[in-house]
């Protein structure tokens, strides 16, 4: 047991400082694929609420594509896709090799689409819950559309997204364990490393499994709490 | 786009599928079996039972399915007692690796779903029952069952459908279903997008099939409120 303990402390035997730099870039991957998703989440629900038919169709596409699609394909799609066009580009300028992409910058651009793709539902359905009258009284007001957006529409419309975009938060956190295999060195590929130079992979997959249970319950606490923040002016 | 080589790839990629759809039957079956034993602990009136039934829940739910398929495959071999055991020529195999975390993944998620679904149940309903004389397992059997299923099989109809998509995983402990054959043809063609299109496509279709079937299903069940709609 105090083998094991050592195994996990931060001395010369211990993998305690990688394991800790791999959580932060797993904080670090989720937290800029999650914000990544945001923007394509409002750019795919301006989509689908338009009212052209073409932007709509577009909108329609790409959430059944990505949400029907496996994540992992996707971070092979743009791994290798990536690489590939990357190394075009630069042999056509004249620099000859193999050229690929930093797996950071793949990984957190495969899991901003796919989550984008649920964060549109998320964002359209609570655009969807406003109340018409206080839109058009808004306009009735004299308020410009960027003056609305940020008075009437974004608070409340975060407000209702809020519940959907926390369960979309945690399997994003869950989804970055996929980066491992593009050579991403976060939480789960640091444990592999690991667990096969111990030869303790139940020891070491299990602090990894602890360490993503414990940020889930830690963030989804910080989002309750800041659900209720949210919820104040409408409480009385 | 090179037609012959997109239709030599899908081709390549179909004789993944029946292995996916196995996984997915196979462990939505036994993850179905299990989360009805992890329901009953989880009302049962044993206390430590019920604690089980709720960390279960929450381990299988807050952590990545890639991580338990790890643990499984790479954990379990590290404890002699279950290297010594009958059990372990089935779990060397990544094949038996993969249910047993898929199934246990999925169990956790459709524990969640059959509480939800009898908690649906509307209470006038069940007291309307028991003024008329049911209980016990008539009462379930002809009003509680029928409702909590109408309730339940949308949202398992997505989990189901997340299964179809998480089987892609065990492309990872060397399962060559649909995103294993990919991945070869991935890295040995550098085709990558006429790859992805196909793979997709497959994945799509195996959805969209299971979505049709679970409205169909949906629409049975539901044909005696029909009139309520529209």
């Amino acid at each position: 047991m105090t083998g094991e303990l050592a195994l996990l402390g931060f001395g010369p035997e211990g993998w305690g400082l990688p394991l800790t730099r791999a959580t932060g870039m797993t904080l670090a991957a989720a937290v800029c694929g999650f914000a990544l998703g945001a923007a394509f989440g409002i750019g795919g629900a301006a989509l689908k609420l338009s009212r052209r038919a073409v932007l709509r169709g577009v909108g329609q596409v790409y959430t059944t594509l990505f949400r029907g699609v496996p994540e992992i394909l996707v971070v092979y799609l743009f791994y290798f896709g990536g690489s590939i066009a990357l190394t075009q580009v630069m042999n056509l300028g004249g620099f000859p090799g193999f050229f690929s992409l930093p797996s950071f910058v793949i990984g957190v651009l495969a899991i901003g689409i796919v989550s984008g793709a649920y964060q549109t539902e998320a964002f359209r359905a609570a655009f969807l819950r406003l109340d018409r009258g206080q839109l058009e009284a808004a306009a009735a007001c004299g308020m410009s559309p960027a003056l609305r957006l940020r008075r009437i529409v974004a608070p409340q419309a975060l407000r209702f997204a809020l519940p959907a975009l926390g369960n979309i938060w945690q399997s994003v956190l869950k989804e970055t364990s996929l980066l491992s295999v593009i050579g991403l060195t976060e939480l789960l590929r640091q444990a592999g490393i690991a667990a096969g130079s111990t030869r303790q992979p139940l020891l070491f997959y299990g602090v990894a499994a602890l360490v993503f249970l414990s940020i889930g319950k830690l963030t989804g606490a910080g989002l309750a709490r800041l659900e209720r923040h949210l919820a104040r002016p409408w409480s009385r | 786009m090179d037609w012959a080589f997109l239709l030599e790839t899908t081709r390549q990629l179909l004789s993944g599928v029946p292995l996916a759809l196995q996984l997915a039957v196979l462990s939505l079956g036994a993850g179905m079996v299990l989360a009805v034993g992890i329901h009953a602990a989880a009302v049962s009136g044993i206390a430590p039972l019920r604690w089980i039934a709720a960390a279960h829940v929450d381990l299988f739910r807050g952590t990545p399915l890639l991580v338990q398929i790890f643990f499984i495959y790479y954990g379990l071999g590290q404890v002699p007692a279950i290297r010594d055991s009958a059990l372990w020529p089935f779990l060397r195999e990544p094949y038996w690796c993969a249910v047993l975390a898929l199934a246990l993944n999925t169990s956790a998620y459709t524990a969640e779903i059959i509480r939800g679904a009898l908690a649906a149940v509307p209470p006038g309903e069940v007291e309307a029952a028991r003024a008329c004389g049911m209980s016990g397992l008539l009462l379930r059997r002809r009003i509680v069952w029928p409702i909590a299923l109408r309730h339940g099989l949308p949202v398992y109809g997505s989990e189901a459908i997340l299964m179809v998509k998480a089987t892609s995983l065990t492309s990872i402990i060397t399962l060559t279903e649909v995103t294993g054959i990919a991945h070869k043809l991935i890295s040995s063609t550098y085709r990558v997008v006429e790859i992805f299109v196909a793979a997709g496509a497959i994945y799509l279709a195996m959805t969209f099939a299971l979505t049709l079937a679970l409205s169909l299903a949906e629409r049975r069940l539901g044909a005696h409120l029909s009139h309520r709609r529209s």
